[in-house]
């Protein structure tokens, strides 16, 4: 089992960069859009 | 006028770029960097890094390219004609990275091959170091040539060129499109595969359990700094080049981090699939996890064949899986980093992509030929790891401290990148570059030489892997400086580029 601690930085470490990754990949197309 | 090949769109540039990037370190390197540096509160470091390095230095050569539009020794000769060298330094530290890197790929093709019927015995090692790398010299006797390495080699010499002489946009563009969407696709198969098998969690439990007081020791801090360093491209004059392909309007600072991310991301992917599979093979060998953990050639080629090996089923595809996923971010990255000497002879000398790629990519293949010999790891061992310390990492720091500190460019390529870029750069970009950046760098290079020059290895001979002074002289130092006095050689011979093919930047370039 893994231990809380170890739960808590996968998801942190998750959100950030893969919602990091996510979310300039939006802006990116949101910016896109506007300018067609 | 606009002579300059372009990426056909902006998705193409991003994805060249995220496939330079994400190359063998990612696979081999995160993962045990993580692990052997506080496991999860690592994260912490390495994100503070991405942030206030890897991407700050992302954008500064996104906008060098995009500013100067021309290869590494072209931009920097029109920011400031003296400081040419330091992109011809740049040049040279990505050709002799393109010749050893070439050998790693070629491995990686034949191991995938080996997977269909399991060659590699039960016996991993001895497999690789006897039998496929046939190594039965001394450090610095090269011996004969290796057949095994030698024929792979010149495949993945002629399809890198074969993309390299298609161009830009249909070449680097087109491979890219094709191999990042499916190295990706074969990579989450991998990590689905790896974090179902029993014993996996324990391996994810090993990754990511945080030791928090790690983070108080400075060691740990350079390690997750080299490691955003080491792994992005930067500093060795790959993403200016690839920059410099880039249509005027374009957003530069939004693509660094989309790349920035992107590689992290990919990272992340593969030290959830590595440990997975790490605490799968502990679980099935009765070891304890730190006792299986490995990084580097040890890993991809001893550690990984043994835990295909012990698979429940498909144990040859998912070995030819996972050495195709290998293949193709070398691949990737191989091409890139061999860009830059494409770009930048094609510019000094006036002459044509396909010269520029018969050139310096076939100059490029047949010096590859020495790390296809019986010595061939050995050459490539101390081959790598001083052009990084002392080329990658050493680059790095004289290109912030020059653009930072002696040339105070920082201020006109910030205007620059917020001009044509959505997101505003704010002051966290001149402080990452000016401050935290140049401290890190500086730091780690001290400490480097120190260990380097003073014989701090824990190894009989107090050098790095114990090698002998001689072989560290030969094989390490005169690669790392022979690069820097070649770049400067380089600097001095004669453009053959007339000055007004350039873009409107070309008044600065004179």
């Amino acid at each position: 089992m893994m231990s809380g601690s170890a739960i808590v930085v996968m998801i942190f470490g998750m959100v950030v960069i893969w919602g990091g990754l996510g979310a300039s990949i939006a802006y990116a197309v949101k910016k896109a859009k506007e300018r067609n | 006028m606009e002579t300059r090949s372009q990426w056909g769109t902006r998705a193409g540039f991003v994805l060249a770029a995220l496939g330079s990037a994400v190359g063998l370190g990612n696979i081999w390197r995160f993962p045990a960097e993580a692990y052997g540096n506080g496991g999860g509160a690592f994260f912490v470091p390495y994100l503070l890094a991405l942030l206030t390095a890897g991407i700050p230095i992302l954008i500064m050569e996104f906008t060098m390219g995009h500013k100067y539009r021309g290869s590494a020794p072209l931009t920097y000769r029109r920011i400031n004609k003296k400081t040419e060298f330091v992109g011809w330094w740049g040049v040279m530290v990505a050709f002799v990275i393109s010749t050893y890197y070439s050998v790693i790929v070629a491995w990686a093709m034949s191991y995938a091959v080996f997977s269909f019927n399991l060659s590699w015995g039960e016996d991993t090692e001895a497999f690789l170091i006897t039998d496929y790398l046939n190594r039965t010299v001394d450090p610095g006797q090269a011996g004969s040539f290796v057949p095994s390495v030698l024929i792979p080699l010149i495949l993945v010499w002629i399809i890198v060129l074969f993309i390299l002489f298609r161009g830009v946009k249909k070449g680097i563009e087109m491979a890219n499109r094709i191999f990042i969407p499916t190295l990706i696709v074969i990579f989450l198969i991998i990590v689905i595969r790896a974090v179902t098998l029993p014993g996996a969690i324990d391996g994810l439990e090993a990754f990511f359990k945080p030791d928090f007081s790690s983070i108080a020791d400075p060691d740990v801090w350079v390690a997750a700094y080299g490691q955003i360093f080491f792994s992005m491209s930067i500093a060795f004059a790959i993403m200016i080049t690839y920059s410099s392909y880039l249509p005027r309007k374009t957003d530069i600072t939004n693509n660094a981090f989309i790349v920035g991310f992107g590689n992290s991301s990919f990272e992340l992917l593969a030290g959830i699939g590595v440990f997975g599979m790490l605490g799968y093979m502990a679980s099935q060998s009765g070891a304890a996890i730190d006792e299986v953990v490995e990084g580097g050639v040890g890993l991809a080629f001893v550690v990984f064949p043994a835990i295909i090996n012990m698979f429940p089923a498909l144990n040859g595809l998912f070995g030819f899986l996972f050495f195709v996923s290998l293949f193709l971010a070398g691949l990737t990255s191989l091409m890139s980093i061999s860009e830059t000497y494409i770009a930048g002879l094609s510019d000094k000398f006036n002459i044509s992509r396909s010269k520029a790629v018969l050139f310096g990519g076939g100059l490029a293949a047949v010096v590859s030929l020495i790390f296809a010999t019986q010595g061939g790891m050995f050459f490539l061992d101390a081959a790598d790891y001083f052009i990084n310390q002392f080329g990658v990492a050493m680059l790095g720091l004289v290109e912030v401290v020059l653009m930072a500190w002696i040339l105070r460019k920082l201020r006109d390529f910030r205007t620059h990148a917020d001009n044509i870029s959505d997101i505003r750069l704010g002051w966290w970009w001149n402080v990452s570059l000016t401050i935290i950046t140049p401290l890190v760098l500086g730091y780690m290079m001290y400490q480097l030489l120190v260990q380097n020059l003073t014989k701090q290895f824990d190894t009989p001979t107090g050098n790095y892997e114990g090698y002998s002074d001689a072989f560290i002289m030969f094989g390490g130092w005169s690669v790392a400086i022979g690069a820097l006095i070649i770049g400067i050689v380089m600097a001095l011979t004669k453009w053959y580029k007339t000055e007004a093919k350039a873009d409107d930047t070309s008044k600065e370039a004179k």
